[in-house]
């Protein structure tokens, strides 16, 4: 019998709580098939937030921490400092990153922190059910936005990928998707990359993705991906945004 | 056995150290000791001041409310601090920064010229020296020897060439506090 | 053994480092700065990790992140920084994450002062952050015991899985006095299974996280560390009796005012006025058991509780007398520090009351 196809050994066996649609699923694989093509399931340690993503810890194989809100990259700083030869990650959202985690995400990046973070960008808080994100855009609805977001009322979205890139600190940021196969390889080359230059001790790695939440958009799958490449996509730029 | 120091002056005129010194020789001495510094908006710059306790026995409040000796390096402490001394108690005055002469009569008071002396002597550093001298000499309450070997020991690896000039200044306050 | 003289954030923080502890992460505060400038030199010297965090927020994410992989790791603050840290340190309790925090104590509330002040009684004993969960809280009374009870707080962290508060105010951190560095052959400690530091062979992932999504699995998790907390109290309390054989009457004082206290009770038996200590060591878990039964004791005919506070830790004394006796109360606060003759008249006035 030919194996076409397996579940990446970088994440459990178990059902995954995700709405139909939603990118988590995905970027997930590709990180777990990231960590098993370079052999770090092992020695990985995962640092999980506060969002859709909290259960993180119960589907990558690797070791996890959970984070309290935002905080993601003050812990991965402690784990990466006290565990310097072992690959750490934080996977984030953009309430958590982008809002309660400015700080944090700032100051790991102007150290320099030798982890990476996956941001995911998806417009919107999730797990609280569609309230107004930092990223949500220019017009885009949000349950305390019910009118869409306004720039007198809540200013504009924020590129996090880009306002990072200005610290010496970061190494590589890029932004990805993954709405096509194209595009989710792409993403996973970016993961992968990351992942070497934090192996090879480079500084602090970024990779964004854009992320698609069907269910607090209110659209179906296949819109929502269509309105990520027309409308995020047209104010965050995919591509690499710094290399050195 | 129990003594309890309030030390002020401006800061940089040492009287940290002398506190420091005080405690050193304390507990090079077996005693009890304890070193509290002033704390508050005076802790930069201006008028500096500590409290030291040395005890045969546990040291319970570190702070004290009347000192069995001052030492005032300045005016403003002398105003502030002679009215807390204990009666029989002593104040030592650096008479070459204050003019003033200690007006209670219920105290003994002992003035000592420290920077006039430790100028003699070339070094103007020393004259926390001097005033820690007289403080062995008027009150004997720690071992000269102990002081002297202290001083050996501080200025051992850093700069040897000051240990002469330290004793010297430490022998001149003793004379100074054993005078009176 | 060699008395040395230390000031005591740095035997703080030197203590720490002899108890093993390898990761720090602090910010600057008023009056603790000591701490971390130390810590700043001798913890790389010494193989472990010094991070100047970014907040007081991050810094106690930091230790959370360090002992969720393993690291005995420590934060210190004061007072306002200390709220901050409220946060993390219910997260760690959620997560059973062994921890020290140490808080010098300032006047408060909001910015308040920068004076010693022990107006955070509640804050550390009843808990800053949310949720059902206990930190042990240690104070010492001087410098000696400041290093001990640092060996200790690591070690209670390690075996109970769980935040320790090293409570002190701004006097003791700020003084010098001579120490020996004991010994400390620590008590047997359970191996960090749990830690989250890469599987490396593991069967399974572990996962640190505080958060059990259905009740009865939260309601279960809060039910174990209840019965943790429980072996805690039955284990851990510590307190000191000073003169209390035939006292009279019974000062109750923590930290610098137990000192303060302690002379004043010199002065007081000079004029024949029976009084003592009693100086709880651990303020949580408090010494109820003990102080209730000095409470019965026929010659005690009452109690005063001595604080840098408006009334924090007499609330704790009466619970403990539980009514058997009066409990009063004098204090100061906001970066005031008691004199001796206060506390002689207080304790005087209220003798007088009370014959």
């Amino acid at each position: 019998m030919t194996t076409i196809y397996r579940k990446s050994k970088g994440l459990q066996d178990v059902p995954m709580h995700y709405c139909p649609g939603c990118s988590h699923g995905i970027v997930h694989k590709l990180i777990a098939e990231v960590m098993e093509e370079m052999d770090l399931i092992q020695q990985a340690i995962a640092i999980c937030p506060v969002g859709c993503s909290v259960f993180a810890g119960s589907y990558f194989a690797c070791d996890a921490i959970e984070a309290a809100h935002g905080r993601a990259p003050a812990v991965a700083t402690a784990v990466k400092r006290t565990h310097p030869n072992q690959p750490v990650f934080t996977y984030q959202g953009d309430g958590d990153l982008a809002s309660i985690g400015a700080a944090e995400i700032v100051h790991a990046a102007m150290r320099g922190e030798h982890f990476t973070t996956i941001f995911i960008n998806n417009a919107i808080y999730g797990m609280t059910g569609g309230q107004m994100a930092p990223t949500t855009l220019l017009g885009q609805r949000a349950t305390t936005a019910p009118g869409g977001r306004t720039k007198e009322q809540a200013g504009c979205p924020m590129r996090v990928a880009e306002l990072l890139s200005t610290l010496e600190g970061l190494v590589y940021a890029e932004r990805v998707c993954v709405v096509d196969i194209p595009h989710l390889n792409q993403a996973k080359r970016a993961i992968r990359k990351a992942f070497e230059k934090q192996m090879a001790g480079e500084g602090f790695t970024f990779v964004e993705v854009l992320a698609a939440c069907p269910t607090n958009w209110g659209m179906d799958p296949i819109g929502a991906n269509r309105w990520l490449m027309e409308h995020m996509a047209e104010y965050y730029p995919l591509g690499v945004v710094k290399e050195v | 056995m129990k003594r309890a120091v309030i030390l002020s002056g401006f800061g940089g005129q040492g009287v940290m150290s002398i506190g420091k010194n005080l405690v050193e020789a304390g507990v090079e001495e077996g005693l009890e000791a304890s070193w509290v510094p002033s704390y508050g908006p005076e802790m930069r710059g201006g008028t500096a001041n500590c409290t030291v306790i040395l005890s045969d026995e546990r040291i319970g409040a570190p702070l004290v409310e009347a000192p069995t000796e001052i030492v005032v390096m300045n005016r403003a402490a002398l105003d502030k601090f002679e009215p807390t001394v204990t009666p029989g108690g002593t104040v030592f005055v650096n008479s070459s920064i204050v003019p003033d002469p200690v007006s209670r009569t219920d105290v003994k008071a002992v003035y000592v010229p420290c920077d006039d002396i430790a100028n003699e002597l070339g070094n103007p550093k020393v004259a926390n020296m001097v005033m820690l001298g007289a403080y062995i000499g008027a009150t004997k309450a720690l071992k000269r020897e102990t002081i002297e070997s202290m001083i050996q020991t501080m200025f051992a690896e850093k700069a040897p060439q000051l240990i002469p000039l330290n004793l010297e200044a430490l022998a001149r306050g003793i004379a100074c506090g054993e005078g009176t | 053994m060699k008395r040395e003289i230390w000031k005591g954030s740095e035997a703080i923080a030197e203590a720490a480092i002899r108890a093993g502890c390898r990761g720090f992460f602090g910010y600057p505060i008023t009056p603790q700065n000591e701490i971390p400038e130390y810590m700043s030199v001798r913890m790389p010297a010494a193989g472990g990790v010094f991070v100047q965090a970014e907040s007081e927020l991050a810094a106690i994410n930091m230790v959370y992140g360090a002992a969720a992989c393993g690291v005995r790791a420590m934060t210190s603050s004061s007072s306002p920084g200390v709220s901050l840290k409220q946060e993390g340190i219910s997260y760690m309790a959620g997560a059973e994450l062994p921890g020290v925090i140490v808080n010098v104590m300032r006047g408060g509330p909001g910015l308040g002062s920068i004076q010693p002040a022990q107006g955070d009684y509640y804050q550390a004993t009843r808990g800053g952050g949310n949720g059902d969960y206990r930190t042990v809280v240690l104070a010492p009374a001087s410098l000696q015991e400041a290093a001990d009870l640092m060996f200790e707080a690591f070690d209670i962290a390690d075996q109970y899985r769980n935040p320790v508060v090293v409570l002190v105010d701004g006097l003791i951190a700020q003084m010098m006095e001579p120490i020996v560095w004991k010994e400390h052959p620590g008590r047997p400690l359970p191996e960090k299974t749990w830690a989250a530091d890469g599987r490396r062979g593991r069967a399974h992932n572990n996962f640190v996280t505080s958060l059990f999504m259905d009740a009865p699995d939260c309601e279960a998790h809060n039910l174990a560390l209840l019965e943790k907390y429980k072996a805690i109290e039955a284990n851990e309390c510590r307190w000191e009796e000073l003169m209390l054989d035939d006292a009279e009457l019974v000062l109750v004082a923590y930290g610098t005012p137990s000192r303060v206290a302690q002379t004043a009770v010199e002065h007081l038996r000079s004029q024949n006025i029976k009084a003592g200590v009693f100086r709880p060591i651990t303020l949580w878990p408090f010494p109820y058991a003990r102080l209730r039964e000095i409470a019965a004791q026929p010659q005690v005919k009452r109690f005063m509780a001595v604080e840098m506070s408006t009334g924090q830790m007499v609330d704790d004394v009466n619970l403990a007398v539980a009514g058997q006796k009066p409990v009063a109360f004098y204090g100061r606060c906001g970066g005031v520090i008691p004199h001796v003759s206060e506390i002689e008249g207080a304790v005087l006035a209220a003798w007088k009351e009370g014959l």
